[in-house]
């Protein structure tokens, strides 16, 4: 009788190629992707190393679950397993306060090699580079807050119903009317959760027969969504007109099947405002010119961008010149600018009472918590400058500067930085895995949290550091922030570029 | 006369076997004899060959000149995005302008709210709104980033524990909306080739999640066990490689669409006998079954550890918003990485976690909540005689046209009508119309089913009551004379 060796079945690796205008854009050399990838192999050796060594040790031990075959195959969760572990502590850290501008972070502490993490009861109290609060509505705020608290005891925390039972109230209706005007269309539909507004939208107006061409960094709440409508997908190199055009052509004149040329039932162009992993702007200009030449509808996901930038904080329409009514459809998240929670589409009259008529996330899902909707419209009511006060206005300009100067500073150090002018969100490279944790664990020990983020959220090569400035952030914070970064930038060899001489960085 | 044409013909096939066989004395070719037949034969082989060496013909395909796409880009029409708005699409849900409360104010008058799904009668309790305060006044409002990147707030990892303390679990994991909970858990289990075993019955976020999963799906008959034994019964036998992929059954505690409960007891014998997972959905069952309100495990007195993933969302008996999901450590870990509505989403809003601590905490120290819950549910479907006025209360049990099709325990009181019109558009009409006059007429709130396009449950459409703890008597008896009164009117020229 022969004894078979226990061989865990092969991992499966995960896609390495770059494109060409992606390499450049990020300063991708060939050394450095070489030793990034060494750096994985490396640890894929590893892993599997002793991924064999437990299977042989596991021979002999009864099986308890004879008959099934394992929840979680090895090979799925082997990433989880080998890489992801031993650098968990720089991920889901708890915080004590609010999301502010600084944070009490939570010190974990593990027995057993960072497989599991206790909490202790001390903080620290760290500067805030991670969280999605653009306008610095995350803590209390004068205005909305007592309003939230009187809304609260009014309404109570929800409605237990779905918003076509009993989950409509008169806040909600206010709220959509508020937003529908904010962002320049003629009506708005709202939902508790953005992800949700994505993953239930997108099938309820494209179904089968449709096309939907989205840009290749689209978010994982459209993919999702594009994935459940049932309609073809398509897919166009990252904010790139002149290959979206290039794919509307073909995909036009090819028609829904190869030999019969059956026409596509609609097209559909799902782009985001802002990237949240690269802080750059979508070109929209461009993209509402080829989808109108076209005939194709396009569809704004503005979940970063939607009161953090443009001159009112009306979002990448204002920013970039855009007539709101060139887009057919204008989604939006109320948790990264208003500190709240929940999505909207806006979009014209008939398509909103369609969607009310036929959305699931609408007709089965718990309305939003009044509480939130109610602190969402005095946060827009804050930005419009209809609470009395300009400290909407004064909000937008601090955001735009410090994200500005941060951009700027962090560019003379010489590290590589992602992200447009006038972008809240902004990435530094790192490209090397173990880059990541050293980066997180030097800037936590000096009190400053940043957000690493490696494979599957960016590509394979592209590991980053991203940072999420706030209009909460002063002058002296953003200093702070950049002496740490610029100190432990250098520490792990992360200032790839050259630095500009010490006379030019004279702060004022 | 008849020999001179045999002469004639006689005579023509000599010439023609002479002319044949004749030796060609001029065709010898270099002293090889050429015959006449071989003549042929060469002319033949030439054809061929020549016909072999020509081109086929194929008519010819040039690539499409940039005018010529031009031109079909233009005749391509589309259709519009949404279809034309009819009637019965411009009708609006009432507006609230109180909480959704069992009383509450619609148009400024003050109704009875049977619309609402607040079983423990949680809406407005004193303490949970203490509770949300501070919190509010703590954290704010949202939480501003996804639990991987500073969302996860102390108040999550507390609820986490405090329900898996609750409901008897290793861990659970926490979820910013109770319908993402279950379409994000599926697909986070099943992929490309696993075998799933749904009740036809579940509603959208289970259809959802199902589909996303990219499993093989098998619908069995709603709530019929020996449709599922069958069902079990034709996917394993034989087939030697069931045993290496995953299966699971997906089932409801209570059923949304039908107010049916799932007999647990029977599906984890045939799950024990067949080696299938069970995925249960307790949204409407956790803080309503049992004894303290641990779900239907406790209900039927099977151990807990016994389901593999129990997820609920937390709108309903919780009287907050989010879901959860809860399971040994191995099912609760793996759902940190790879469930895409936990990694790619915002994290519930603080004050909601510490609403579902308190609201945990007021059901663990109050069961007498769940005995009020059950008396009314029996109260509304079976009534009572009522000796002090000498009144037969009879409940729902008598309502002309309409028959309660949900069990005898569901919170979840659900009335379809006795006689369909034919299509569910249909009775949705009528069904509507009795909800509209009893608002309008008798300030009864209450609401009837809807159906999303994308569903694809064909139950049959009906009314649905939510019974609440905190319904009093004389709201239940108003409801129920409302509807017997209504309903006998509405369907009269139906029935």
């Amino acid at each position: 009788m022969t004894v078979l060796l226990p061989i865990p079945p092969l991992v499966p690796i995960p896609p390495i190629a770059v494109p060409g205008e992606v390499r450049r854009m990020v300063r991708l050399t060939y050394l450095t992707a070489l030793t990034t990838l060494l750096g994985y192999v490396v640890f894929f050796v590893f892993g599997f190393l002793r991924d064999l060594f437990r299977e042989l040790l596991n021979w002999s031990k009864s099986d308890d679950l004879r008959g099934y075959a394992p929840i979680c195959p090895p090979f799925e969760d082997f990433y989880t397993r080998r890489i992801y572990h031993r650098i968990q502590d720089c991920f889901a850290r708890p915080i004590a306060s609010a999301p502010d501008a600084w944070i009490d972070v939570v010190e974990r502490y593990s027995n057993d090699n960072n497989k599991t993490l206790h909490r202790t009861s001390t903080a620290s109290r760290c500067l805030n580079l991670g969280s999605y609060n653009y306008l610095g509505f995350a803590a209390g705020d004068e205005y909305c807050t007592p309003r939230v608290i009187e809304s609260l005891k009014k309404y109570a925390p929800t409605a237990c119903s779905a918003r076509a039972d009993a989950g409509t109230t008169r806040l909600h209706v206010e709220l959509e009317d508020l937003i529908a005007r904010f962002v320049g269309k003629p009506a708005a539909i709202t939902f508790g959760m953005g992800y949700v507004t994505n993953s239930s939208i997108i099938p309820v107006l494209v179904g089968e027969g449709g096309l939907i061409i989205s840009d290749s960094f689209n978010h994982n709440s459209i993919v999702s969504g594009a994935r459940a409508s049932g309609a073809t997908v398509h897919v166009f190199r990252h904010n790139s007109p002149s290959h979206l055009e290039e794919v509307l052509r073909e995909q036009i004149v090819k028609g829904r099947q190869p030999g019969t040329h059956r026409p596509w039932r609609k097209i559909l162009v799902i782009v985001e405002g802002i990237y949240s992993m690269e802080g750059e702007f979508c070109k929209l200009p461009e993209i509402v010119a080829i989808c109108k030449k076209y005939k194709a509808y396009i569809y704004l996901d503005e979940a970063h961008s939607i009161g953090a930038v443009g001159k009112s904080g009306r979002g990448v329409c204002e920013l970039l010149g855009v007539d709101p009514a060139d887009i057919d459809i204008m989604m939006g998240t109320f948790t990264k600018s208003f500190g709240s929670c929940g999505g909207y589409i806006a979009a014209s009259e008939e398509i909103i009472r369609y969607l009310k008529h036929a959305c699931p996330a609408h007709l089965y899902a718990t309305s939003m918590s009044p509480a939130a909707v109610q602190q969402v419209i005095s946060a827009i009511k804050v930005v419009l400058g209809e609470d009395g006060s300009n400290r909407g206005a004064k909000k937008l300009a601090q955001i735009r500067e410090g994200s500005n100067y941060f951009r700027s500073e962090l560019k003379k150090m010489g590290f590589v930085v992602l992200g447009d002018n006038d972008s809240p969100v902004m990435a530094i490279m790192l490209y090397n895995l173990a880059k990541l944790p050293a980066f997180s664990r030097a800037c936590l020990r000096q009190n400053v949290a940043v957000v690493t983020v490696g494979y599957p959220a960016t590509p394979v090569l592209l590991a980053r550091a991203r940072i999420c400035i706030s209009a909460s952030h002063t002058r002296e914070d953003l200093i702070k922030g950049l002496k740490v970064i610029s100190e432990v930038g250098g520490l792990v060899g992360a200032k790839c570029l050259p630095a500009e001489p010490e006379k030019a960085k004279k702060m004022d | 006369m008849a020999s001179a044409v045999m002469n004639m013909t006689t005579a023509a096939l000599d010439w023609v076997s002479v002319a044949f066989d004749a030796p060609l004395a001029r065709a010898v070719v270099f002293g090889v004899h050429i015959d006449g037949h071989l003549v042929v034969e060469v002319l033949l082989i030439a054809v061929i060959l020549f016909q072999l060496t020509r081109k086929s013909y194929k008519p010819p395909k040039k690539p499409l000149t940039e005018k010529e796409i031009d031109d079909l880009c233009e005749e391509w029409v589309p259709e519009p995005l949404h279809p034309s708005i009819s009637e019965d699409m411009k009708a609006e849900p009432p507006t609230l302008e109180s909480a959704a409360g069992p009383h509450t104010i619609i148009d400024g008058k003050e109704v009875v709210n049977f619309a609402s799904a607040n079983y423990l009668g949680l809406i407005g309790n004193e303490k949970i709104i203490d509770s949300c305060v501070s919190s509010l006044e703590k954290y704010g409002v949202g939480s501003c980033g996804p639990r991987g990147f500073y969302g996860t707030i102390d108040v999550h990892l507390d609820c986490e524990e405090r329900i898996a303390k609750f409901m008897g679990t290793p861990d659970s994991i926490l979820y910013s909306y109770g319908i993402s909970t279950i379409f994000s858990v599926i697909p986070a289990f099943c992929k490309k080739g696993d075998i799933i075993v749904a009740d036809e019955g579940v509603h959208w976020g289970v259809q959802n999640g199902l589909h996303l999963s990219r499993s093989t799906i098998v619908y069995f008959k709603h709530n019929d066990m020996k449709s599922l034994e069958n069902t079990l019964e034709k996917l394993t036998r034989g087939n030697k490689q069931a045993e290496k992929i995953r299966r699971y059954i997906v089932v409801e505690a209570v059923y949304q669409n039908s107010g049916q409960i799932a007999p647990l007891d029977e599906i984890i014998q045939l799950k024990e006998k067949y080696h299938f997972r069970v995925i249960l959905d307790e949204s409407h069952s956790f803080g309503v079954l049992g004894n303290s309100g641990r779900g239907l495990a406790e209900y039927y007195g099977v151990p807990v550890e016994k389901i593999d993933i129990i997820t609920a969302g937390m709108g309903n008996a919780l009287a907050t918003d989010g879901g959860f999901c809860t399971g040994s450590v191995r099912v609760v870990d793996h759902q940190r990485l790879s469930s895409s509505g936990y990694v790619f989403s915002a994290s519930l809003p603080p004050y909601l976690a510490s609403a579902a601590i308190s609201a945990v905490n007021y059901l663990e120290g109050n069961p007498s909540v769940l005995t009020s819950l059950r008396s009314n549910i029996a109260l509304l479907c079976k009534g009572e005689f009522c000796d002090k006025l000498h009144n037969a209360f009879a409940g729902l049990s008598d309502v002309p046209g309409l028959t309660i099709a949900s069990h005898p325990l569901s919170p979840i009181v659900f009335l379809k009508l006795k006689k369909s019109t034919g299509s569910s558009k249909g009775d949705l009409e009528l069904l509507n119309n009795i909800a509209d006059r009893m608002l309008k007429e008798d300030s009864v709130f209450i609401v009837s089913t809807k159906r999303s396009v994308l569903d694809k449950c064909r139950l049959p459409v009906g009314i649905r009551l939510f019974v609440s703890a905190g319904h009093s008597e004389s709201d239940i008896q108003k409801v129920s004379d409302s509807l017997r009164r209504v309903a006998a009117t509405t369907l009269a020229e139906h029935l």
